[in-house]
């Protein structure tokens, strides 16, 4: 397959996270759809690798340390999220609205 | 002696300071030693004299010593003295008149709570006298004229407790100011146009014709306008009959023998610019003239002895005033010489009648002549004399000066007629005072001679009025005529004509006043009836004063309080006024801070928390808001990116 | 042609999946289908010639994320309770700007010229990413170490209980 292919599916699977990200009310729901567009990214740095450079690792390397990152990333996320629950029993990002004015 | 006369002004001075400075506690001693001064001046003015009688030589003595204060080029202040044969008399008559009044001061004054400072003053005037007659310079001689008019005030207004004595001293003292800006006016042209004040220079300049017509009348007649308000010519009068509320020794000194005579001096003096100017002269002796008459006739009806005296005072100067503008130089100063003497005894008696009976009125006194024997005597001995009556000292000088007058008929006749005023006046005075019964008889009951140091000047100058007047009798070879003259020496001839009459004249006005106040055959009351309009106008001093009152007095008082109410109203009020637009414009001001700066400042505030009150909206709080907006904006700059927009902000117009 | 399908097949499944975890309402479910993208995504990578990275992303993403976060969802939601709404309000904006997002990548995309070589990529490419990892990338290697370690204490602490 081409690498055209490649770039559009990761492009499409970005805008269902970024669709995600802006509507989603549940906490964890949101750290999903981060996980979606982290997933996009990957598969456009392993693609352009792939098809560009292909001798050359750079890519795979970015991506795993995308992945690792992600992960220490949602561990801290849902740490906060479990926190918030203890609080407030509930995880609607509508209602944790401290800063607001 | 002649060349140390200067001295016998320091003598009363001397004790004038003495007395102020030291011993104004201890009365005995300085009555003592105002006396001693005064006698040693006398005294000395006596050798003075003989000295200046028993020099021969071929010009009159004449002895000038002066030394410069001042000598600039355009100016020249001298300080000296003149001695000839005026000053001479003048020293005599001002000593002897002021010894006998500081001897009688010692029983009249006796209790005064200012016994010293009495004596003092009366230093200080004698003092001031003397300088001004040995004076060499018209500058000096004003200092002393001006000197006069202080210790004038202060003595007139000695018992300054009675409103009427305070206020009598300021009238002498501004109506005499008066007279002095004229004399200071004519000073001032003589600096001007003479360039000098010297006597003798001025006499030589004049004499030698350097001012001439109309400037020399001025200044003339200007100096003259010292000499009225000094001897109290009409217009200038007004202030002697009110000076009377001094004590009597101060009238008798002031007002009859001193500084009223210090007018007629300065005309004596100044002769040869009188003379050489006839209109100035002719305006001398009419206002004298004028002033005898009119103050005669309101001698005629007054009833306050001293007032009578004051009156016939006026009269008297007049006479001289007429006689030196009329030429008579030598008549003049003759009559100067003798009225001293029995004006001063007049006065002096007068007050030794106030001190018995305690009344200036005459219509409550009568047959004195019982109680008090040597005042009744010595004062009709002066009646006599000032009426004329042979061969008193009177008759003498009054006869020189009708003489004099003799050649101008208007002047004769109202020379004739004052005598005849004169005579029937102080006799009305004597017969109402001393003869008759009396009228009064608790005051009658209670008078008594007064004591020897007030009797004894009187018995003194009793005897010069007899004799003072013999050294001008007219066929004396070497008399008055002789020694003081003006011009050349002339021997007066005898007018036996003039003689008679004026002698004719003084016993009619004496027998009226006999048969008026004595034998009560033509009665008083009566007349006073029958001219009662000429009664009361006389009798209210021609209301001279009222006048003055309401042209000059109320004027000025007018133009006081104007001055007064445009000072406090418009001057203040300025100030007052500025004050308060001050006031308001820092009223404005601060409002103009507190609402307009302050406000901006405040609405600046208010609008930063009124936009933040609406931008803080934005802060939602929301997670998903915040996205929705970042990610947006993410958006948009992408899109932007793909034009040339963004390169065309921030990197200017024509990107290549 | 194999290639072709399978590569359809997978990018289907992404797709699929990804979109029922943004709009499922039940929110175990989403975490289902996220292991299933996940799982889809391997096999995309193994279409790339790009096994190691398979191999870690199922170990890590699904292994390790997902049970994560099906372990939160398990600790947090009331399953048997009052569901939270699943969207908010912004759905119809959100919905727009994804499209337009999209839009824009494609268009973007598609206006460039990528580089494409041809040759195809060497095997045993796991030796070579490890060679790679302990020598060119080794301080962004140590980092990472680093960075997990914090992120592993830190959730310790966010998360512990009181008093303990």
């Amino acid at each position: 397959m081409q690498l055209m292919h490649y770039l559009t599916l990761a492009a499409i699977l970005f805008s269902i996270g970024f669709y995600g990200l802006l509507t989603r009310r549940n906490a964890i729901a949101l750290l999903m759809s981060l996980e979606l567009m982290f997933n996009a990214v990957n598969i456009n740095l392993v693609a352009l690798n792939r098809f560009v450079t292909p001798r050359d690792f750079t890519g795979q390397i970015f991506a795993i340390f995308v992945i690792v990152i992600a992960a220490a990333e949602a561990t801290i996320g849902l740490a906060i999220v479990i926190l918030i629950y203890r609080n407030w029993h509930s995880i609607d990002a509508d209602r944790i609205n401290l800063l607001k004015w | 002696m002649l060349d140390k006369a200067f001295l016998i002004p320091f003598l009363p001075l001397a004790a004038f300071v003495v007395i102020i400075f030291f011993t104004h506690r201890r009365e005995k001693f300085s009555s003592g030693l105002a006396i001693a001064m005064m006698a040693a001046a006398w005294v000395m003015s006596i050798i003075c004299l003989i000295e200046m009688l028993s020099y021969h030589g071929e010009h009159p003595y004449q002895l000038q010593q002066a030394f410069d204060v001042v000598n600039l080029p355009g100016f020249r202040l001298e300080m000296g003295v003149l001695i000839d044969s005026l000053t001479a008399i003048m020293l005599i008559v001002v000593t002897t008149v002021s010894l006998m009044v500081h001897i009688y001061s010692l029983g009249y004054m006796h209790g005064d709570i200012r016994f010293s400072r009495f004596f003092a003053y009366l230093s200080l005037f004698t003092f001031a006298m003397l300088g001004l007659v040995v004076a060499n310079n018209f500058f000096l001689i004003f200092i002393f004229w001006e000197l006069v008019g202080l210790t004038s005030y202060l003595l007139i207004g000695f018992w300054y407790e009675k409103k009427s004595a305070s206020d009598a001293g300021k009238k002498a003292f501004i109506t005499t100011k008066v007279g002095d800006l004229g004399f200071l006016v004519g000073l001032m042209m003589m600096g001007m146009f003479l360039g000098t004040f010297n006597y003798l220079e001025v006499f030589e300049k004049i004499s030698a014709g350097q001012m001439s017509g109309g400037l020399l009348t001025a200044m003339a007649i200007f100096i003259f306008c010292g000499a009225v308000g000094k001897s109290a010519q009409v217009p200038l009068h007004v202030w002697l009959p009110d000076a009377m509320e001094g004590p009597t020794p101060v009238s008798a000194l002031i007002h009859a023998a001193t500084m009223v005579a210090a007018g007629v001096f300065l005309v004596a003096r100044c002769m040869t610019i009188f003379m050489a100017s006839p209109e100035a002269a002719l305006t001398v002796a009419t206002i004298g003239m004028v002033t005898s008459f009119f103050a005669a006739t309101i001698a005629l009806v007054q009833n306050d002895i001293k007032r009578i005296l004051a009156y016939s005072t006026l009269s008297q100067l007049g006479y001289m005033i007429m006689a030196l503008g009329l030429g008579g130089y030598t008549a003049g100063t003759f009559h100067l010489l003798t009225h001293a003497f029995f004006k001063a005894l007049l006065f002096l008696g007068a007050g030794s009648v106030i001190h018995a009976v305690h009344t200036n009125d005459i219509q409550e006194m009568g047959g004195l002549s019982g109680k008090m024997r040597t005042t009744t005597i010595t004062f009709v001995i002066a009646s006599l004399s000032i009426a004329g009556i042979f061969p008193l000292s009177g008759f003498w000088s009054k006869d020189e000066i009708i003489a004099t007058a003799a050649k101008h008929p208007a002047f004769l006749v109202a020379s004739l007629a004052v005598a005849f005023m004169t005579a029937f006046y102080m006799f009305r005075l004597c017969f109402l005072t001393f003869y008759g019964a009396p009228r009064d008889q608790h005051k009658f009951d209670h008078a008594h001679e007064s004591p020897r140091s007030m009797t004894w000047p009187l018995v003194f100058l009793a005897v010069l009025s007899v004799v003072a007047g013999w050294v001008g009798i007219p066929w004396l070879a070497h008399g008055y005529s002789s020694f003081v003259y003006h011009g050349e020496p002339h021997h007066a001839k005898p007018e036996i004509l003039l003689m008679v009459v004026s002698t004719v004249v003084a016993l009619s006005g004496i027998g009226l006043a006999y048969l008026m106040y004595y034998r009560r055959a033509i009665s008083a009351d009566a007349m006073a009836r029958r001219f009662q309009p000429i009664y009361t106008l006389l009798y209210r001093k021609y209301y001279v004063d009222e006048v003055y009152d309401v042209i000059i007095i109320k004027p000025v008082h007018a133009l006081a309080r104007f001055l007064w109410s445009f000072d406090v109203n418009v001057i203040d009020g300025l100030v007052n006024l500025q004050a308060t637009v001050t006031l308001r414009l820092a009223a404005a001001k601060q409002w103009f801070d507190e609402y307009i700066v302050d406000g901006l400042v405040n609405g600046i505030g208010l609008v930063t928390g009124a936009a933040s009150s609406a931008l803080r909206l934005v802060q939602t709080g929301r997670l998903a808001n915040y996205l929705l907006v970042v990610l947006f904006g993410l958006i948009v700059i992408g899109l932007l990116s793909t034009t040339d927009l963004l390169n065309w902000v921030f990197m200017g117009v024509g990107i290549q | 042609m194999m290639e072709a399908m399978v590569f359809y097949l997978f990018a289907f499944l992404i797709v699929i999946s990804a979109l029922a975890v943004v709009t499922l309402r039940n929110i175990f479910h989403c975490a289902l289908f996220l292991i299933l993208c996940l799982f889809s995504v391997a096999g995309v990578y193994v279409l790339l010639h790009a096994e190691f990275l398979a191999v870690v992303q199922v170990l890590l993403y699904v292994g390790a994320v997902a049970i994560l976060m099906i372990f939160a969802i398990m600790l947090t939601s009331k399953l048997a309770g009052r569901e939270i709404q699943m969207t908010n309000e912004q759905t119809f904006l959100g919905l727009f700007l994804s499209f337009v997002l999209l839009f824009g990548l494609v268009y973007a995309l598609r206006g460039t010229l990528f580089r494409i070589v041809a040759e195809g990529p060497p095997p045993q490419s796991t030796l070579q990413i490890g060679r790679l990892l302990m020598t060119d990338y080794v301080l962004p290697f140590e980092l990472v170490s680093v960075l997990l370690l914090a992120a592993l204490i830190g959730a310790i602490v966010i998360a512990r209980q009181e008093g303990n």
